[in-house]
């Protein structure tokens, strides 16, 4: 008997990881869930590729039990869609206290106080250094702190 | 009794809906989930009697066979969790109601606590009682998801933002444990933990060690281990403290929960034993470190949490019956003294106002009591004799002894130094919400210096204590000091108390945990007992399938065959 995985859904899925992981990386917490559903959904196709060929309708009396689809992945599936469209809920609700709690016009994740006190902290020791001298340092990278900037007068 | 097996899980839950079906009568919804909880511990006691007499019990959920219905195991190890977090759920349960009744939250609009808290415990029933990876995956999202609630309930500025850290966490770590049983299905075509011990022992070597460590990293962010327990001190320290107490004490264990079936039943003889060790130690260490310099006694407690999650993983990794004894031993203690650590903080903030070491002082005066409920979990979790902790301790270092590798040694010394600096940080803790006068607590270094010698000597001592912090992140903003109810401080006594019999009875569980953790070394001993035939179902032969159909023997083969050629 030969078996194959269709080319198509491999791709999809790899396609979803991918773009799914960079948007969970991102600072918008309506991004973030973006990038959740889409791994979410890419974790489901994993699943559902897990069952290997596809056959008939798993339903007894259907059809012969050796040309049915494996009933257990899409079982895991549907569980998973649930759990993920409830999550999906709280999330939305956590994303707008945020929001209104912001107050910024943007859902992005808030600084932590006791990072931003740590962060001071470092820079009180390096005061002497100067804005030439940072350009001239050859490690030194600049998307670091105009992050940190960005932040800290946001706090400010 | 087998029949009573799922009760564990389906009171809470059901009493939680009738809870949630009662919003506006408080005294209605506290009542039910008192008896809930009760009921709970008196089943989950219970089993844990049985269970020691008679073997694992086992329920095959619909009277389907093992390796096509779900089953539901309680062994020894399942049994002492579900006791253990019984009374945990039961005694933080009495503190929020002291707490509540105090802070007259009969005027909220819907009341979602009581609720929320049985869902969580029905959750960590569920994990416990799991026969296979998907129900242990849905136990695992029932608590997350009453947890999210928990831990952004009243929705404030600091605790939304700590939750979404949080919830962002535990969402990856979910995807990635569901990630992992898909692959553990693709390769075994079941999720039955009894029967991938047969079949995963049957795999390529590179692929059970993929799966290991796939499983490994869903389980370790839940549990906090060292590069993944970043999360933890940033979200846990803002929620409501019996919420913290009771996440303190069991959310972390479940994840170390799942770790030991991980590496007992589905690979015992993985090399990753030697992986954990290493990881234990950095655990252990990074998270003292983190605790030793920290100005919030919540946010210290976190870090302690972390670094003794070590210790855990360090009878783990030595894959002995006797190191798993040592941990089975030293999870019950960890569970029981940290929430009671988490409580007694939680009497603290009521009591000083707040929870910053800087501005606490001069409470032993105050609050006499709060002192002592304060002092002997801290005895206790820094491992002085004659407590539990010292005897977890001892029980794990005599298992690295006999193990006698030079890793273990290693550790030995690693966990002796780490048990110092926990009560290093603790009595620094101690002393300064304590021991100091108020008036040098308020005044910092202007206080007015007593005149006798020890008291300068004091003096001195207490602003050497201080200014090794002066970078660490200080608590939340002062709070209103408030009277101190009488059933929190009674919860938290209690909660002592049962501590101090973990104590008294540590001859009695120490021979049970060995016990368990001889059941836990033989591995094929579950099977036997969740499989009626473990010999026909192991290799998917097909002979025992219903009518010859078995899907996975040839189809999983395939489909990875395919999946390699095709990438």
């Amino acid at each position: 008997m030969t078996l194959s995985i269709p080319l198509v859904l491999l791709a999809v899925m790899v396609a979803l990881f991918a773009i799914g992981v960079y948007l969970l990386l991102d600072r918008s917490l309506t991004r973030v869930l973006l990038g959740f559903l889409l791994v979410g959904n890419a974790t489901n196709l994993l699943i559902f590729l897990t069952s290997g060929a596809f056959g008939e309708a798993p339903i007894y009396g259907e059809a012969e039990p050796l040309d049915m689809s494996d009933p257990l992945p899409q079982a895991f599936i549907l569980t998973a869609i649930v759990i993920t469209f409830g999550v999906s809920a709280f999330m939305l609700a956590l994303i707008y206290r945020s929001w209104r709690l912001a107050r910024e016009g943007e859902d992005a994740v808030v600084d932590d106080a006791h990072d931003l006190e740590l962060v001071d902290a470092e820079t009180l020791t390096t005061d002497e250094v100067t804005d030439e001298g940072l350009e001239s340092e050859p490690e030194f990278d600049e998307s670091n702190t105009t992050d940190t900037f960005e932040a800290r007068e946001g706090h400010a | 009794m087998i029949s009573l097996i799922p009760l564990v899980v389906l009171i809470p839950l059901g009493s939680a809906a009738l809870a949630l079906a009662l919003p506006g009568r408080r005294r209605a919804q506290q009542l039910i989930t008192v008896v809930a909880l009760v009921c709970v511990v008196a089943l989950s006691g219970a089993f844990m009697w049985i269970v020691d007499q008679q073997g694992a019990l086992v329920m095959q959920v619909g009277g389907w066979a093992a390796p096509f219905g779900i089953s539901l195991v309680v062994d020894r190890l399942s049994a002492l969790m579900l006791t253990v977090s019984a009374v945990v759920l039961l005694g933080v349960l009495l503190f929020s109601l002291g707490q509540g009744l105090a802070d007259g939250d009969d005027e909220t609009p819907v009341s979602i606590y009581y609720p929320t808290y049985l869902v969580l415990g029905a959750g960590v029933c569920n994990a416990f009682i799991a026969g296979d990876l998907f129900n242990l995956y849905v136990g695992f999202e029932i608590l997350l998801v009453a947890s999210y609630v928990l831990i952004t309930l009243g929705g404030t500025g600091p605790r939304i933002r700590a939750g979404v850290t949080y919830v962002v966490v535990s969402l990856v770590s979910s995807i990635l444990f569901l990630v992992s049983i898909g692959l553990v299905y693709a390769a075994t075509g079941t999720v039955n933990i009894a029967q991938l011990t047969l079949r995963i022992a049957e795999l390529p070597g590179n692929v059970q060690l993929l799966l290991n460590l796939a499983l490994l990293i869903a389980f370790g962010i839940k549990a906090a281990i060292f590069p993944l327990a970043f999360w933890l001190p940033d979200s846990y320290p803002t929620a409501p403290a019996p919420v913290t107490a009771v996440f303190a004490g069991l959310l972390t264990k479940v994840g170390v929960y799942a770790i030991i079936r991980a590496q007992t039943q589905l690979f015992p003889h993985s090399s990753v034993d030697q992986l954990l060790l290493v990881i234990a130690a950095l655990t252990l260490i990074v998270g003292i470190l983190g605790a030793v310099s920290q100005l919030d006694i919540k946010r210290l407690l976190s870090f302690t949490l972390i670094s003794h999650i070590g210790y855990l993983i360090f009878g783990i990794g030595m894959a002995t019956s006797a190191g798993y004894a040592a941990t089975i031993f030293y999870v019950a203690h960890h569970i029981i003294v940290q929430t009671t650590l988490f409580l007694a903080v939680g009497l603290i903030e009521r009591q000083g106002g707040t929870t910053s070491l800087t501005s606490l002082g001069g409470m032993l005066r105050a609050a006499p009591v709060v002192a002592v409920l304060f002092f002997i979990p801290m005895l206790n979790l820094g491992g002085i004799p004659p407590f539990s902790g010292f005897i977890g301790k001892l029980g794990l270092f005599t298992a690295a002894a006999e193990l006698g590798t030079p890793g273990a040694y290693w550790l030995m010394g690693v966990g002796a130094l780490v048990s110092l600096l926990t009560l290093y940080a603790l009595a620094r803790a101690w002393s300064l919400a304590f021991w100091r006068t108020r008036a040098a607590a308020l005044g910092g270094a202007n206080a007015p210096v007593p005149n006798t010698p020890e008291g300068l000597m004091l003096q001195g001592r207490e602003v050497a204590l201080i200014e090794r912090l002066h970078d660490a992140p200080d608590a939340m903003p002062l709070q209103k000091q408030r009277e101190t109810p009488r059933l929190m401080v009674a919860a938290t006594a209690g909660m002592v108390a049962v501590s101090l019999l973990l104590t008294v009875f540590a001859g009695p569980l120490y021979s049970y945990s060995t016990r368990a953790g001889e059941q836990l070394a033989d591995s094929g001993l579950f099977v036997s007992e969740v499989l009626d035939n473990p010999n026909e179902v192991s290799s998917g032969s097909g002979k025992n399938e219903i009518d010859g159909y078995d899907p996975r023997a040839s189809k999983a083969e395939s489909a990875i065959a395919q999946a390699g050629e095709v990438s």
